[in-house]
């Protein structure tokens, strides 16, 4: 095991991954010399050289279809949107070109795709880089979505992101990017699809998505210290493909669900994992399905309000204790 | 503007190619003619859905793909029918993909063509990513990508050109100037002088031939192309050509056109000067061309009736063709349409 910041672990994904395959490439604006700009590309121009990791002009969407065109003739590729903002300025490319390229050709062709973004708030950027819009990618068919909470799962997830024949939208959230984890030495592959249960617990459940997951965990270890409430916390990792059955499992045994999103209230990923469990699991339910979100609101850019706008370990840790109460 | 064979079919210049290669692009012409005109027909009778219409526009299609080797990439649009099926995209996977089926979009092996883009302007993007592999594999094929004026409003031309310079990247670009997006006229379009003239801003050449002078396009693309293949990077063509029919079979062009320009537009028709051109060296008849008629006829028939005799796609492939392998999401999804 190394001790990696989850910045090092996406770079050592990448690395992993490329050092595996040859003709895996990367591409995105200031990637190559500047080592990202947020340090998740460091080393790698010096390992791999200017034809596999290559700076692009400011041309959102011409990374991402250069990044199409180059996958469907089987050369893999990884591509980074800086800020997970920016996704709206080739929402084209992503929503009508490369999620439904494999469909329109009747499954033919395949886009071995990953495209890495930086994701989230509570880093002060301010409502026009702050988002978390994994529930854009998520409501997209077509696409796989996943945001890893910890340095290992990132390189897990990189690889099995980069190992998938089908485009993956990978989202790193920029304010884990300086939290410390151990990683296996050795090659690391996760599977997509796979939630993890990173707390087990009887009286709840709470399901949590990358900065949410260390929030959520830190609110359990209270609401058991505290209050004597047991909490069971999935990190999600993948929405799509979506763990359901882990989720529902959960559920069976602690009868209620709390969801964490930095995601704005309205269509937020935690209101599907609502849904799917009042469907399926209604009759396990002893109480109402809680989100706890961001309100529907413009990330704001003060302190202050940011911090009381996306959800805290206070909020998670208040709304478990009274509804449970 | 470049051009060798003049409307009157009187010749320019020392043609590149001979009486014969002539004639068979000639007969290819005729051939895309023949199926546009089944096309229109086709729709109206209820058995494709909208169709986007090519004829004037078959001596710049047939002229630059004539110029592609048959590994080149090419992008196209949903107007490019005659220089995909020169390419090697078959007409009846055309038709049946008009029909409404994506089994239509998808090549035989070995066929570089993409599937026509539906979007306007993605394609020239994907072409620039289908050089940049081509250049990281170290082939040389090139890709090519066609596209309209009306694109070239679009960012991604800016992006796809700018990219591929910087790049320097083995890509054709092939503005089909029809002279309308729609309804909206080249002249209002840019206030750019000529649209060849942007290739300047992104460090590469721009030239304009005469779209409708098939053998003037097939020289212009031919030197791009072998550009690209020697590493000489992007190139930019314009072909001056135009739109004889409508936008697509939900408009009505005399809405917004003039019938003169139409007309003056006629009389430059792509296959009438070659077909002069041929009559005076001897080398077209009236039973010639109708045989030719004929045999493109009979070739269009057969594949409407290939595309017309595959059975209707099934519950399982709405769902089976979504990813590699259908999620645990998607199978539940197919049980449920399937009951």
């Amino acid at each position: 095991m190394a001790e990696l910041t989850y910045r090092e672990a996406v770079a050592a994904g990448i690395a992993q991954e490329m050092r595996r395959d040859p003709s895996l490439v990367m591409l995105g604006e200031d990637v190559a010399a500047a080592g990202g700009v947020f340090k998740t590309t460091v080393g790698l121009l010096d390992e791999f050289g200017p034809d596999r990791v290559r700076d692009t002009p400011i041309s959102e969407q011409a990374i991402l279809g250069a990044a199409m065109g180059a996958s469907m003739t089987g050369v893999p590729v990884i591509a980074e949107i800086m800020f997970s903002d920016f996704l709206a300025v080739c929402w084209d490319m992503i929503a009508n070109e490369i999620a439904k390229s494999r469909y329109m050709t009747d499954g033919q062709v395949s886009f071995p795709l990953v495209i890495r973004t930086a994701n989230g708030g509570a880093a002060r950027f301010g409502a026009q880089h702050s988002q978390s819009v994994e529930n854009w990618a998520m409501m997209i068919p077509g696409l796989k979505v996943v945001a890893p909470s910890t340095p290992a799962d990132t390189v897990a997830l990189m690889a099995a992101a980069v190992r998938d024949p089908d485009p993956v939208i990978f989202f790193e959230h920029k304010s884990l990017f300086a939290t410390k984890g151990e990683v296996p030495e050795v090659e690391v592959v996760g599977r997509l699809g796979e939630a993890s249960i990173v707390r087990e617990g009887s009286d709840a459940t709470v399901a949590a998505l990358a900065l949410m997951v260390p929030r959520a965990l830190e609110a359990a270890d209270r609401l058991q210290q505290e209050e004597g409430i047991s909490v069971e916390v999935i990190d999600v990792r993948s929405l799509v493909p979506l763990d359901t059955k882990t989720l529902l499992a959960s559920v069976e045994k602690t009868s209620r669900l709390f969801t964490v999103e930095e995601n704005p209230r309205l269509c937020g990923w935690g209101a599907e994992l609502i849904s799917i469990v009042g469907e399926e699991a209604f009759w396990n339910l002893d109480g109402p399905l809680v989100r706890i979100t961001t309100p529907h609101i413009p990330l704001p850019a003060a302190a202050s309000l940011e911090d009381l706008a996306i959800p805290s370990v206070d909020r998670i840790y208040e709304t478990v204790k009274s509804s449970l109460r | 503007m470049f051009s060798l064979v003049n409307p009157d079919g009187t010749v320019r210049d020392r043609l590149p190619i001979s009486i014969e290669e002539t004639k068979s692009l000639y007969a290819d012409m005729v051939e895309s003619r023949v199926y546009d005109h089944k096309s229109m027909a086709l729709q109206r009778q209820g058995r494709i859905a909208t169709y986007a219409p090519f004829e004037g526009q078959e001596g710049a299609q047939i002229g630059a793909a004539a110029a592609l080797r048959s590994d080149d990439w090419v992008a196209g649009t949903y107007r490019d029918a005659a220089l995909m099926w020169k390419a090697g995209y078959p007409w009846d996977l055309m038709v049946l993909g008009r029909t409404g089926d994506e089994r239509g979009g998808a090549p035989p092996e070995g066929v570089n063509v993409l599937p026509a883009c539906l979007t306007v302007g993605g394609h020239m993007i994907h072409a620039v990513g289908l050089a940049w592999a081509e250049k990281l594999k170290g082939s040389d094929r090139i890709a090519f990508t066609s596209f309209g004026d009306g694109a070239t409003s679009e960012g991604d031309f800016h992006e796809a050109m700018n990219f591929a310079a910087v790049y320097e990247l083995p890509v054709v670009f092939f503005c089909q100037n029809n002279q309308f997006a729609i309804s909206y006229p080249r002249s209002e379009q840019t206030r750019s002088q000529s649209i060849a003239a942007k290739a300047e801003g992104y460090g590469m050449p721009g030239v304009q031939v005469d779209g409708n002078d098939v053998i003037g396009v097939l020289t212009t693309v031919t030197e791009a192309v072998a550009g690209a293949r020697e590493g000489e990077g992007p190139s930019f063509i314009e072909a001056i050509t135009y739109r004889m029919g409508p936008h697509t079979t939900a408009d009505d062009p005399d809405r917004y056109r003039d019938d003169t320009d139409a007309e003056d537009w006629a009389a430059k028709d792509p296959l009438l000067r070659v077909r002069l051109l041929l009559e005076k060296a001897g080398g077209w008849s009236p039973e010639w061309q109708a045989e030719l008629e004929s045999t493109a006829g009979e070739r269009i028939e057969e594949a409407v009736a290939t595309a017309e005799a595959v059975a209707e796609p099934t519950v399982g492939e709405m769902i089976g063709r979504v990813f590699a392998q259908p999620t645990d999401a998607l199978l539940a999804q197919l049980a449920e349409a399937e009951e």
